[in-house]
């Protein structure tokens, strides 16, 4: 088996429309998990407890079973519910829904790491419970959250070959399509596969920089 | 749900699901102490070696990585892997270099004191790994162990993508018989449920044990 460039050359129209989507899902995804993961940790900081505990349950209940289970579900039974979206919305709000989970940790994190002081000063100013969170909890617990919401943008890329299985025409997909016309399976999978390191590799080695630089 | 279906399909899928959980376990188990205390090396070609395995195999996806074991592998070296184990290694090589940077955050947190008095006592670097940095990093990384190892049962379901007959494949067939998507998905969620809670709570068990060999309490 030698490995054959033309091969390559033929794939490369299909491949960029793969990064697209990719890229798509990847932005999307991202700004769900980020919006809905603050909805999360709010809720688990909530006072009462009939906010808390369901909250706790759905987030343990999602963090701990596998996504593509969860996209399966989605994709299967919300057709069933009278609700019909397309597959790249419905593996889009999976994989936002499942990394949410993921990233409610990470603000729990950082807002328990502003220092009790902060809370004392906004009370003692009288700030509104909003206002205390938008001008003084969370601009201080955005800086410590930065780098760890980066490390899960970058397992959620490696997520998204999952999408795959429900017919998204991401890069997987796209390669699987190839592969099925052509009968070549080396270069089509080796470039998506090359594809994943270099996007992943330096973005990590950005988040590791940005890590170090508000750590100081 | 008919009970053929169930007794057919599912359980089987279940019993699969663990054994591919515990062999890849297994295998990122060895490849993370290998990679990982490679990565404390005295020799620089090691440690790169090391660091670069782990990027790679970090850096891809997991099920990419799958299809390339198990579709582009066999033509490069005329054997065909069967896809329990193209699924096996696949998770295994890369949760292994996971597994690695555990090991060796774990190794890099024992006292520097402890290093040195190993020196002092003249001891090879193999006896000071073996009988000194081990038994103090090993109780550490089983926390992350146990995130980890719920990350691997839950990455066990891409192998319902090659044709593997674990218990998402099994949901998979199920919903095609039955047409009740709610019903058998809602099931498998909770299959998975079950075991990682299982996991969670044989490491707890593991940390305790382990820490109290070191006579630090856990509660």
């Amino acid at each position: 088996m030698t490995w054959d460039w033309s091969a390559v050359a033929d794939f490369m129209p299909r491949f960029w429309d793969g990064v697209l989507v990719t890229l798509q899902i990847l932005v999307l995804g991202s700004l769900l998990s980020f919006t809905l993961g603050l909805v999360w940790a709010l809720g688990l900081r909530s006072e009462s407890r009939f906010v808390r505990w369901p909250v706790g349950v759905v987030t343990e209940f999602v963090r701990n079973t596998p996504l593509l289970v969860q996209l399966f579900f989605l994709f299967f039974v919300l057709p069933e519910w009278g609700v019909q979206f397309s597959a790249l919305t419905t593996g889009t709000i999976a994989i936002g829904l499942h990394y949410s989970t993921y990233t409610a940790q990470v603000y729990r994190a950082g807002i328990d790491a502003v220092p009790a002081g902060q809370w004392e000063a906004a009370t003692a100013l009288s700030l509104p419970a909003h206002r205390t969170w938008t001008a003084v909890i969370l601009p201080q617990a955005v800086r410590r959250i930065a780098p760890a919401l980066g490390n899960y943008v970058i397992a959620m890329l490696k997520d998204t070959p999952l999408l795959a299985g429900i017919g998204v025409l991401e890069m997987l997909q796209q390669s699987r399509l190839e592969s099925a016309a052509t009968f070549q399976y080396t270069e089509p999978l080796t470039v998506v596969g090359i594809a994943f390191i270099l996007i992943a590799y330096p973005a990590s080695l950005l988040v590791r920089t940005l890590e170090r630089r508000l750590a100081r | 749900m008919t009970s053929g279906l169930w007794q057919n399909w599912v359980l089987p899928g279940i019993w699969i699901t663990v054994q591919l959980t515990l062999y890849s376990a297994a295998l990122a188990t060895a490849v993370a102490f290998g990679v990982g205390m490679a990565r404390t090396h005295r020799s620089k070609a090691v440690r790169f070696l090391a660091a670069f395995y782990t990027e790679v195999f970090r850096g891809t996806s997991a099920l990419v990585l799958m299809f390339w074991l198990f579709f582009v592998l066999p033509p490069l070296l005329g054997w065909q892997l069967v896809p329990m184990w193209a699924a096996v290694l696949a998770l295994g090589l890369s949760y292994g270099a996971y597994g690695a940077e555990i090991v060796r955050g774990a190794l890099n947190a024992v006292a520097p004191a402890q290093r040195e008095a190993g020196v002092a006592l003249s001891f090879t670097p193999w006896q000071r790994m073996r009988l000194i940095l081990l038994p103090q990093a090993v109780p550490e990384m089983i926390p992350s162990f146990g995130n980890l190892a719920v990350e691997l049962l839950k990455g066990t379901a891409l192998v319902s993508l090659l044709g593997v007959g674990d218990v998402s494949f099994a949901a998979y067939l199920v919903r095609l018989a039955t047409q009740e998507s709610a019903q058998i998905y809602t099931v498998t969620l909770v299959i998975y449920f079950v075991l990682a809670f299982a996991i969670t709570r044989s490491m707890k068990a593991l940390e305790r044990k382990t820490k109290a060999n070191l006579g630090v309490v856990v509660k």
